[in-house]
């Protein structure tokens, strides 16, 4: 084997019997690049690292990263029914229903989150007298997201062919029932790798509620940082800790995307 | 199977698929629709099996008119089975669940029933091995019967077919016009839209040759092939001879 063909992904049909070698080495020195990088960078600023400070508070970056957790699993759930209803609003042909649907996807897509948080705690929220900041940050995280899971379900429901929707009619099928047993779940199926890329950008986004004083997983390690004067101590678990959460559901959106372009 | 057409017309934007087609067709068992591509087959199969409703003009079918009314169309369209070109199955499904769901949720069988008789209709058509995959796992012949099992399962009065055969290999095509002669031998009403002139003259009694949006010819299929009257199907017979 030569030097180079240890490097190189087998073309298809190659048989080769040390794949996993190949992978195992080539992604080992991807690691090791990546840590040399990060190594030298630090290198350069002569940090005095405080490992024992950011330790001690290590049940707070576990609360927040439990905060996180809980409040984007209640926000996507929120979010998929309002990404659901927008949907099927777009997809009306009562005019006012479709416009609003319209408009609410393309606001919230068009404006940043960190403004929309702040007009919907300090505007919104403030009028309806919503005390509770975690509903607020719940409430605010799923409109978002809906308008995203709007679009990505949409476009799901796009992709199903026309001639499923013959196909449909010719067996006598109702318009309810083409939308339940023929386009909702090949519109689910063709959304879902979308989906659990939007569930990982909601986890990661759901980190700006931290300006209203939510203490969720980011704020948590701003505080540690604040406390202890250690921000890299603070800041690297915080990376860790969201990558637990968002490296298996990319993993996952992977793996259907593989077992999809099976299916059809 | 009496079939009835009035000056139907069929526009789709700017371009008229129909033109003013008019067909009597009385006390036929098997119709073969033929004629050039493009010509308004499809679109008159698509119309007789109340898919869409005609820009105007008037079809009746056994003493049915198919209007425009969309709910009277879908009742229709539950009493006949319609097989595509392209077999149009559910990708999602397996074979088994694309024949069984129709005959649950729109004709009222029971889970358990709706299965049974979708299991015979697979054995009917030898395709028990293939019950539990999905259309993406079956070849073009597989996948054109399952579809007619599926047309089948309900046992309509009349099965409407559009060039069932053109997607597929001679091999295939053999197997799944093995299948259309079981059903004509079943008694079964048919109208197809077909190339296939062998097929249609040994299959079909009756032969309606359509061209140009309008009807050219009709008559007993072998007289309509064989010695054609107008100069249009001679054209266009003379055409499919030569290949």
């Amino acid at each position: 084997m030569s030097f180079n063909s240890l490097f190189l992904e087998p073309r298809k049909g190659n048989t080769a019997k040390n794949k996993s070698v190949r992978k195992a080495v080539s992604f080992l020195v991807a690691i090791l690049t990546l840590s040399i990088v990060l190594f030298a960078s630090f290198a350069t600023l002569s940090y005095q690292w405080n490992w024992e400070a950011a330790f001690r508070y290590r049940l707070k970056f576990l609360d927040g990263w439990f905060t996180t957790l809980k409040i984007s699993s209640v926000s996507f759930i929120f979010a998929f029914v309002i990404g659901s209803l927008s949907t099927l609003c777009s997809k009306s042909r009562f005019l006012p229903l479709k416009y609003l649907s319209l408009l609410y996807v393309e606001l919230i897509r068009g404006t940043p989150l960190l403004v929309q948080i702040f007009l919907f705690y300090y505007v919104i929220a403030d009028a309806a007298n919503v005390q509770n900041r975690y509903v607020v940050g719940v409430a605010i995280m799923a409109i978002f997201s809906g308008a995203y899971i709007s679009e990505i379900l949409r476009a799901g429901i796009e992709s199903v062919g026309r001639s499923q929707l013959l196909s449909a009619k010719s067996i006598g099928f109702t318009e309810y029932q083409t939308f339940r047993y023929v386009i909702a779940p090949q519109a689910l199926r063709s959304s879902l790798p979308a989906l659990a890329g939007q569930t990982a950008n909601l986890i990661k986004d759901s980190s700006l509620l931290s300006i209203i004083a939510i203490s969720e997983f980011t704020l948590n390690a701003q505080e540690v940082n604040a406390i202890t004067y250690s921000s890299f101590e603070s800041f690297f678990p915080l990376a860790i800790g969201y990558l637990i959460i968002t490296l298996p559901i990319m993993r996952l959106s992977r793996y259907i995307e593989e077992r999809l372009r099976y299916d059809t | 199977m009496k079939l009835f057409l009035k000056d139907v017309v069929q526009s789709y934007g700017g371009l008229r698929a129909l033109d003013g087609l008019d067909l009597a067709v009385e006390d036929t068992s098997c119709l073969a629709l033929i004629g050039p591509s493009g010509g308004g087959k499809s679109t008159t199969l698509r119309l007789l099996s109340g898919l869409e409703a005609p820009t105007s003009g008037s079809i009746v079918i056994n003493g049915q008119e198919i209007g425009d009314d969309t709910d009277r169309r879908r009742r229709f369209r539950k009493q006949v089975g319609i097989v595509f070109q392209a077999y149009n199955l559910f990708p999602h499904l397996t074979a088994l669940a694309n024949v069984a769901l129709p005959l649950e949720k729109v004709h009222g069988y029971s889970t358990t029933d709706a299965i049974l008789k979708s299991e015979s209709l697979f054995e009917r058509f030898q395709l028990e091995d293939h019950m539990m995959k999905k259309p993406a796992e079956l070849s073009g012949g597989q996948n054109q019967r399952v579809a007619i099992a599926r047309a089948i399962a309900p046992d309509p009065d009349i099965v409407f077919l559009d060039e069932p055969t053109s997607a597929l290999d001679p091999e295939m095509t053999a197997e799944v016009l093995d299948a259309i002669y079981g059903l004509i031998e079943g008694e079964k009403r048919i109208v197809i839209a077909t190339h296939q002139m062998g097929f249609a003259q040994r299959a079909a009694d009756t032969v309606a040759l359509i061209a140009e949006g309008k009807l050219v010819e009709t008559g007993p299929s072998k007289q309509v092939i064989e010695t054609p009257n107008t100069p249009r199907a001679q054209k266009f017979l003379e055409a499919c001879l030569d290949r």
